[in-house]
């Protein structure tokens, strides 16, 4: 394993927390009500704070001397690694809570693992990162609930966006060479083993809210390789806005 | 009883009520919201401090504006902070305004329908980063101005609302003027982003203190029950004397021509501020007043199946405790 390979690893795990937070951040403001408003910030800025922790110790980690703002904010579209399902759209709150809830159980398996990474520094962060996010999938699993077994219309809403993120889901399991790499070198997850604790987690509470678990066999992927959807280009141009109109400052 | 003497005895009555209640604030004691109160003062209160809660609310929007665009990591997450602050402190004023026997939603109708005022600074655009600068360091120092003086009203649950929220103020207006300081000791272009955006948040800064003195039709009444204690344009002088000196460490100079230390008074001199255009943003012509209300109310209509949702839910599952709580 490679100091490459690591960065690259990093580097992963931390774009999902990075565009998730960023598309969390786009509702500040704007949510159904004002404690909504505040429970989705307080995630977005739990998200962002991982991502810092990961982008400095990435950065540390790297012969050139980067920041964790340059890797956060001046890489080409093609090696951001997140997942695709992240970067989907704030259609309406159902598509938001689902995409929540679909990332968060992910994640907190994800984390669950890294904990035992034989690397000291992504266990400590996996370590300070599983209480928030074990507090994010209960926010959003709670609203899931609600929104499944609350009216016809919700009913209706939640399982549409089930329906259509549900493609989203396999993408989390796929291992790219550096997942592996770092992987079998014990210092990162192997993605593959969560898969079916989690498919019968989200399963399960998804029944529990009276919704339907989708049959749909076909799934989409590219994230992890860095071929993301038309969204992401969008999502990139605001977030790195000022980074490129005003290259090389301090802010 | 005739009515003339049950009247007459109900007015007597009131009249003694209305002489403790006045004693007591006389007294610096807190007008709880159990406590009798004339109609007039619960009607005040409802209007200033659902007002100041709107405020709050419609203001996370300029600043709102930025977050997906902040210019750092750091800088994100600390709007992102700040603009949630703010949420807070809405929902702290929401929640003390409801103790005087109004509900959300009504304050929240208010808000839509466009009945309800709310700070008039809000109506203006946020065109660049350093605008996040200069909301916290002008704005949110207006703010400041204004609310010390409340954190010691007569009426408890806005008292002690102000209390919580003067000291997040405070830490907000250090992080707008740290923001210019790092732009003035940028690049050229960025103090010239500075300074551009000091240009056009100076002047409704000054604005957002309260139409001048012999205008302001509240002021004798409010200072009474000591939700004033300084008249508008007092306040204004204190702000000005304050930023000045803070503009000349950033190096930034004040758009006002006419402005100058004056050594006999002890304050700073200032040009005439053009209250035709204070006026026509209160009355809803603002660059942004639309955008505001427009915002506010879809996030409020987009929200209602949310709502119902919730509702529907709690009902369904009223043994279900930690759902019902969350809401
Ligand atoms: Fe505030
Ligand atoms: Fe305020
Ligand atoms: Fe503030």
């Amino acid at each position: 394993m490679t100091n490459e390979n690591l960065i690259h690893y990093i580097h992963s795990i931390a774009d999902n927390s990075l565009i998730l937070g960023q598309r969390l951040s786009e509702l500040c403001g704007h949510g159904p009500t004002l404690e909504t408003d505040i429970a989705m910030t307080n995630i977005a800025l739990d998200l962002f704070g991982q991502t810092r922790s990961y982008f400095q110790y990435a950065a540390e980690l790297s012969n050139e001397d980067l920041t964790e703002d340059d890797i956060a904010f001046l890489r080409k579209e093609r090696d951001y690694k997140n997942v695709l399902l992240v970067e989907q759209p704030n259609t309406d709150f159902a598509y938001i809570i689902v995409r929540q809830y679909f990332f968060d159980v992910y994640h907190y398996l994800l984390l669950k693992q890294l904990e035992n990474s034989k690397n000291v520094n992504l266990q400590n962060i996996a370590k300070k990162s599983l209480k928030e996010v074990a507090y994010h999938r209960r926010f959003s699993g709670d609203w899931l609930k609600r929104l499944g077994d609350g009216t016809e219309e919700s009913h209706e809403r939640v399982q549409k966006a089930i329906n259509d993120l549900w493609v989203y889901t396999d993408e989390l399991f796929h291992m790219n060479e550096d997942d592996k790499i770092v992987a079998n070198a014990g210092f990162g997850v192997d993605n593959s083993s969560l898969k079916d604790e989690y498919y019968q987690i989200i399963s399960d509470l998804i029944k529990q809210a009276t919704l339907e678990v989708p049959e749909i066999q076909y799934f989409q992927k590219g994230g992890k390789k860095g071929i993301h959807t038309e969204h992401m280009g969008y999502i990139l141009s605001e977030m790195q806005y000022m980074q490129l109109a005003y290259p090389n400052m301090k802010w | 009883m005739s009515n003339v003497e049950k009247n007459t005895s109900q007015n007597e009555k009131s009249k003694s009520l209305e002489d403790i209640f006045e004693a007591k604030i006389a007294r610096d004691e807190k007008i709880e919201p159990k406590d009798w109160m004339p109609e007039k003062y619960r009607k005040t209160h409802i209007r200033q401090i659902s007002q100041h809660a709107h405020s709050e609310i419609v203001g996370m929007l300029p600043e709102g504006n930025w977050i997906s665009r902040a210019p750092s990591l750091r800088r994100k997450v600390a709007l992102l902070a700040k603009v949630q602050d703010e949420a807070g402190h809405g929902l702290y004023l929401y929640s003390a305004c409801e103790t005087l026997g109004i509900s959300r939603e009504e304050m929240y109708e208010q808000l839509h329908s466009g009945k309800a005022k709310y700070s008039s600074i809000f109506n203006y655009p946020t065109l660049t980063w350093a605008d996040m600068g200069a909301i916290g360091w002008l704005v949110d120092g207006a703010a400041i101005i204004n609310q010390v003086p409340l954190c010691s009203t007569s009426f408890g649950p806005y008292a002690r609302a102000m209390v919580r929220v003067c000291k997040e103020e405070s830490f907000h207006q250090r992080q707008g003027y740290e923001i210019m300081m790092t732009l003035c000791n940028g690049t050229q272009e960025q103090k010239d982003m500075a300074q551009d955006a000091l240009n056009r948040w100076w002047w409704p800064s000054l604005m957002m203190l309260g139409p001048t003195d012999d205008e302001s039709i509240h002021t004798e009444q409010s200072m009474k029950w000591k939700l004033k204690r300084k008249t508008n344009d007092e306040l204004r002088q204190q702000f000005i004397d304050q930023t000045v000196p803070q503009a000349d460490i950033l190096g930034l100079k004040i758009p006002d021509e006419d402005l100058k230390y004056n050594n006999d008074t002890g304050h700073y001199d200032f040009g005439k501020i053009d209250w035709d255009e204070f006026w026509q943003v209160v009355k809803g012509h603002g660059p942004c007043n639309k955008e505001r209300l427009k915002a506010r109310n879809e996030a409020w209509d987009n929200g209602a199946w949310v709502r119902d949702a919730a509702v529907a839910y709690a009902e369904k599952h009223t043994d279900d405790e930690s759902i019902r709580k969350a809401i």
